[in-house]
């Protein structure tokens, strides 16, 4: 049966994510070691299981408010104001969601008409460009450069505003390169997005991610920008919770109202446990000073450390990425694509990474690498780059 | 002491893995190689850092040895307290760990020996007969699960999915 007609010809038209062709191949090779994974390699800490648990052992089996637990959005609120200085009310500026992802979908779906166009800095994470378009928009690359730390500046910005313009997506601490917005590149940017009206979703999900002494910084904290901006953040990268899809989005009643018609009507509310965990999570960390993200970050840190400077080693430019769990080397000097680095990679060597084109034509030439992943591994697999660069370059293999 | 901020990522990272070179501990720290060696050099010293050995499974291997754990009681020495006894036991080669313990008994008592009937000796011969051990109760290992952090029965699986967005 030919099943077009039955179809919506805008979402067949997607392109499939540029990760899955890698992902077939990687699968396929049981003792690959992958630098291509997305989430943590730690579990989450036994006192958030053990509060889920308990919620399952005392019967606590049912929905909950559409908006989430009560609790959790007082606690989110609490959050978000001890550590990036953002008020939100719990009432109704903060709504909880299945994972960042939920939360990414209600915004574009909210507050998007047909043919609006969505800001996408490139490269970033593969999911945003999809949901523009499911939700009627026009995603418009906006390309970033090495050159700059992979950070979004007024003049990459000002050339691709059109009246038709209408929502800026902010991925900072950003999935793949790492790179991270400081304050003064939030204030340089923000008089721009005033002055065209725009409105930003700023995807805060590696927020607590960030090293060496530095700190991420909401642009919804600075002055005017609340107002302008729906933040949304997550439980899965800072306590290790990717499995239980729990993460919130907070914004100005009015648009958090509207979203939240949406996700009643398709959603009812996040799972429960979920929501227990992550209640939790929070709790706790109020009170010990969230020791749980800070061990975590501790030991990504050294790792993010190890792998720069191995990469750098080997004759890579490596830019240093301060934020999420990624790195991000060049290997143009290679003289092959991303594309067949990183095949090379897989079929000589054995190590998965993702080929930076994956997430925009902007993240040619280069690889993200993963360092959530056990230390012993990561040296097994920056020892094998190590050896393939060394191959290339004397010309003993080729794609 | 007060363990500084490099000291315990030392610490940490050579638990983890005792082999790191030099280099890959600078990196990660971000101290330089000097600092690192230096540090490293003055927790030895210190005492903090007594020795670099393996986590062995040796149920893999076909060496005979058997381990029991001991609970002693004793009677605490005049201006000596436990001290003088455990130190005695601790002299003894059988013995790999000694310790203090609150609870029901005084001193935990950690023997390998390569037969039962060595171990058997060593506690009816060489322990008990110690004039201030006043009873011993000897639990055997019967197997081992995870020792030092490390789970014996092979690798965790990770069930991440290999590539992830």
């Amino acid at each position: 049966m030919n099943y077009d007609r039955f179809l919506n010809p805008a979402i067949v038209a997607v392109p499939p994510s540029g990760i899955r062709r890698f992902f077939d191949l990687a699968s396929t090779m049981k003792d690959a070691i992958s630098l291509g994974v997305g989430e943590p390699d730690f579990k989450t800490p036994y006192h958030i299981r053990d509060a889920a648990i308990n919620s399952l052992v005392d019967g606590e089996t049912q929905y909950t408010a559409n908006r989430g637990l009560p609790e959790l959005r007082e606690e989110i609120s609490a959050y978000l104001a001890g550590r990036f200085s953002l008020r939100y009310r719990p009432g109704d500026q903060v709504l909880v969601t299945i994972g960042a992802s939920e939360a990414i979908d209600l915004a574009l779906r909210a507050m998007l008409s047909p043919g609006d166009e969505v800001l996408i800095p490139d490269p970033s994470y593969v999911s945003y460009a999809p949901g523009v378009i499911f939700a009627g928009g026009v995603p418009v690359c906006v390309p970033t450069d090495e050159a700059h730390d992979f950070r979004l500046l007024p003049e990459h910005l000002l050339p691709r505003i059109t009246p038709r313009t209408k929502l800026l997506i902010l991925p900072y601490p950003n999935n793949p390169t790492g790179g991270i917005m400081e304050k003064a590149d939030l204030e340089a940017l923000a008089p721009v997005i005033a002055e065209h009206d725009l409105m930003v979703l700023s995807d805060e999900i590696y927020a607590e991610l960030v090293y060496d002494g530095r700190k991420h910084v909401s642009i919804a904290s600075l002055e005017g920008m609340a107002e302008r901006t729906v933040v949304i953040n997550g439980f899965s990268k800072a306590f290790a919770m990717t499995g239980w899809r729990v993460g919130y989005i907070c914004g100005a009643p009015e648009l958090i109202g509207i979203m939240n018609k949406i996700h009643q009507y398709t959603i009812m509310c996040a799972p429960r446990q979920g929501q227990v965990a992550a209640l939790e999570a929070l709790r706790t960390g109020r009170e010990n000073d969230y020791e749980d993200i800070t061990v975590m970050r501790d030991s990504y840190d050294r790792r993010r450390r190890l792998m720069v400077s191995s990469f750098r080693g080997m004759g890579l430019h490596c830019f240093e990425p301060y934020g999420a769990f990624y790195v991000f080397p060049s290997i143009a000097s290679t003289g092959l694509s991303s594309e067949d680095f990183c095949s090379l990679l897989l079929r000589e060597k054995k190590v998965a990474a993702v080929p930076g084109n994956a997430f925009g034509p902007s993240g040619e030439g280069f690889i993200r690498c993963s360092y959530a992943t056990a230390l012993d591994k990561l040296n097994i697999a920056l020892e094998r780059i190590a050896e393939l660069i060394g191959e290339i370059a004397r010309k003993e293999v080729s794609p | 002491m007060a363990l500084t901020k490099l000291e315990t990522a030392l610490l940490d990272l050579l638990k983890e893995d005792c082999r790191l070179p030099l280099e890959k501990l600078s990196a990660m720290t971000g101290a330089s190689m000097e600092e690192t060696a230096e540090v490293i050099d003055r927790l030895e010293k210190n005492h903090v850092i007594l020795r670099y050995s393996p986590v062995i499974n040796w149920d893999l291997t076909d060496r005979e040895r058997v381990e029991a754990m001991i609970e002693v009681r004793v009677t605490p020495q005049r201006d000596m307290g436990f001290d003088a006894v455990a130190r005695r036991i601790y002299r003894f080669d059988e013995v790999k760990s000694v310790y203090l313990m609150s609870g029901s008994y005084d001193l935990l008592v950690l023997v390998e020996a390569r037969t039962l009937k060595e171990l058997a000796s060593f506690v009816s011969s060489k322990l008990s007969t110690l004039e201030t051990v006043t009873g011993t109760a000897t639990s055997f290992v019967l197997k081992r699960y995870k020792e030092e952090g490390v789970i014996f029965e092979g690798e965790e699986s990770d069930r991440r999915l290999v590539i992830s967005p």
